[in-house]
């Protein structure tokens, strides 16, 4: 087991905490130095990053390869403005109901399906993917079909409008933080072991007393919930969404993200969203080759690295040694 | 009324049968699922499109070079993508057979636009009456042809020196390799096969339908695979049964119920038999060893 030349274990709690300082430094300094345009990126990055860690929960932890993830994207979205548009209910809890239902999907979705092993799952999220997209074409009477909702407006709360990118950029920041953290807490508890066990081998977990079916469920809820928060997020952003946006291409993109980062990673993940959503934007003139290239990217990354450019070679943690002799293995 | 888009139901059926044959011969002897195999039907018409249309060249000539040249194309791709990986983990070979499938359709999108191309078929429309009911030549041809190749195919499996090769590369590859079957070679023989099918597949789609577009690999793709599942995947019989099953029920479908959700029937039926019977209509149940 060799030590991930980059891996952040190396440093010391000193080192690891100067680190966090820089950059949220540099992270918070950044909206009142630059100009719109760069604010909109990052933006843009974060809603990827929270989406890329949501599908990275379900696919890199539990070992469910998930298809039709913009779905869930959607119908974040979309519950998350019609309440804003029809009720004008405040952002933040629409984007909470948002959650509810993309979560309720995530449960409804998990229930005939998780008797199924990768290949099969992995089409009928499909399935679902295309089926909950022709829905939003279709439903007119609800999603007014291709010409999308528009009007959706910015988050508000107690007066205080997050109106301009500045603010907008702190508010995205800040779930992006909450993301961030409840994952890795999730990650690192009994729960998140048991998810990674049914990953690795999911008739010893079951031999062991772990029942897969319901961290599997569970990482399907979740890995909804935080997709719909990430669709609402969109919504209040762009003020206008549609059918287009929650595609097959969509849930592709954010798999590359999760598959090029590193599975199972939160670190890794988060930068492969930021490397994926960044890069196109300043390579805008390579924009007819970006899928081509993901492709290209997911078969050679399988085959040289499957677990990702920061994914660790093995991933365990040993309790019992001290954290001074805490080695990443 | 109903007989009409019985006898549409089957000529696309037809066509999902001999795509799904693809899915099935591959699943039944490596256990993956070729997620690229509808962007490979999607290359062979288009393949057949350049060698019609750019090349000028005869039918009769343009449309084996197009199954030869789909077939040697899917061949370079289990070597490139799935040869080295296949005996790691599944999610790993998953994920590259995804990428394949991006990159194809992709390709296709930059080489020829995302719009639909018209085939324009030289075949001058013949149209029968038979009691009621409107068939064209080209359906009639369509279906015979199908179950003609589809007949080829299984006397292949199952009566030549071949066929008990592939199918015993799929019992075991390990065991077939000690019988003296050169395992590589018959996993490249069978994708192939089913790419050359697929790849006649899309020709009639061409012809048929008038229109061909990169997404097709895409759509035509899930629904054949929704055949192959339909009739039991691993099972040569039962995608061709799945195949036409799933043609009929999404003609009648659409034009009984609604044309707009057409495409999610397929979708529909794939869901419910992985839920209530995974193995399908002639599929027998597999049993994870430990």
């Amino acid at each position: 087991m060799k030590v991930s030349k980059f891996s952040l274990a190396v440093l010391s709690s000193t080192q690891k905490l100067a680190l966090i300082i820089v950059v949220a430094g540099v992270l918070l300094i950044l909206p009142f130095i630059t100009d719109d345009y760069i604010k909109s990126i990052c933006i843009q990055t974060c809603i990827y990053i929270i989406l890329a860690l949501s599908l990275n929960l379900v696919t890199g932890f539990a070992g469910q390869l998930v298809l039709g993830h913009a779905a869930f994207y959607g119908i974040g979205a979309y519950v998350a403005a019609l309440l804003m548009i029809k009720i004008n209910v405040n952002f933040f809890i629409s984007m909470i109901c948002g959650m509810a239902v993309s979560g309720l999907f995530g449960f409804l979705l998990s229930l005939p399906t998780l008797k199924l092993k990768g290949d099969y799952l992995a089409i009928v999220t499909l399935g679902f993917g295309e089926i909950v997209r022709l829905v939003f074409v279709n439903w007119t009477e609800m999603t007014r079909g291709p010409l999308g909702l528009s009007g959706i407006s910015k988050p508000s709360i107690l007066g205080f409008k997050f109106d301009s990118y500045t603010r907008f950029y702190l508010l995205a920041l800040a779930l992006v933080v909450v993301v961030v953290i409840f994952m890795k807490r999730l990650v690192e508890s009994g729960v998140g072991m048991s998810m990674s066990c049914v990953k690795a081998d999911e008739i010893a977990t079951e031999s062991i007393g772990i029942k897969p079916v319901k961290y599997k469920r569970l990482a399907f809820v979740l890995s909804a919930a935080f997709a719909g928060m990430a669709g609402a997020v969109y919504a209040s952003y762009i003020t206008f969404i549609s059918p287009t946006t929650f595609v097959y291409n969509t849930s592709v993109t954010i798999l590359a993200m999760v598959v090029l980062g590193g599975l199972a990673s939160i670190p890794g993940t988060v930068i492969g969203a930021l490397v994926l959503t960044m890069i196109p934007e300043l390579l805008r003139f390579l924009n007819d080759y970006r899928m081509l290239i993901y492709g290209a990217l997911m078969v050679i990354m399988m085959i040289y690295r499957p677990q990702g450019f920061y994914g660790a070679e093995k991933r365990v943690r040993n309790v019992f040694k001290k954290n001074s002799q805490r080695r990443s293995p | 009324m109903f007989t009409q888009q019985l006898m549409n139901g089957i000529t696309v059926g037809g066509i999902y049968a001999m795509i799904a044959l693809g899915y099935t011969m591959v699943y039944g002897i490596l256990k993956i699922v070729n997620f690229a195999h509808g962007d490979v039907f999607m290359l062979g018409t288009f393949l057949a499109l350049f060698c019609t249309q750019t090349l000028g060249l005869g039918y009769w000539i343009a449309f084996p070079i197009a199954a030869a040249a789909t077939a040697a194309a899917a061949m370079i791709i289990e070597r490139a993508a799935y040869r080295n990986i296949r005996s790691a983990d599944k999610l790993a070979v998953l994920i590259s057979a995804l990428g394949v499938s991006i990159f194809l359709q992709n390709l296709a999108q930059l080489v020829w636009g995302t719009g639909t191309h018209p085939f324009k078929s030289e075949i001058a429309l013949v149209t029968f009456k038979i009691g009621g009911v409107t068939l064209s030549n080209i359906q009639i041809g369509i279906i015979i042809l199908c179950l003609v190749l589809m007949g080829i195919l299984y006397y292949t499996v199952t009566k030549t020196k071949i066929g008990v090769a592939m199918r015993a590369v799929s019992q075991s590859i390990p065991n077939a390799r000690l019988m003296g079957v050169n395992t590589d070679r018959i996993i490249s023989f069978t994708f192939g096969i089913g790419s050359a099918l697929a790849c006649v597949a899309g020709i009639f789609v061409g012809i048929y339908y008038d229109a061909v577009f990169p997404a097709m690999g895409y759509n035509y793709g899930l629904k054949a695979f929704a055949a192959a599942i339909l009739g039991g995947i691993g099972s040569v019989p039962g995608a061709m049964i799945g195949g036409f099953v799933i043609g009929i029920v999404e003609t009648l479908g659409g034009a009984y119920i609604s044309a707009g959700y057409r495409d999610a029937f397929a979708f529909g039926i794939l869901i419910l038999v992985l839920i209530f019977k995974p193995s399908g209509i002639l599929g027998k149940l597999r049993v994870e060893k430990v």
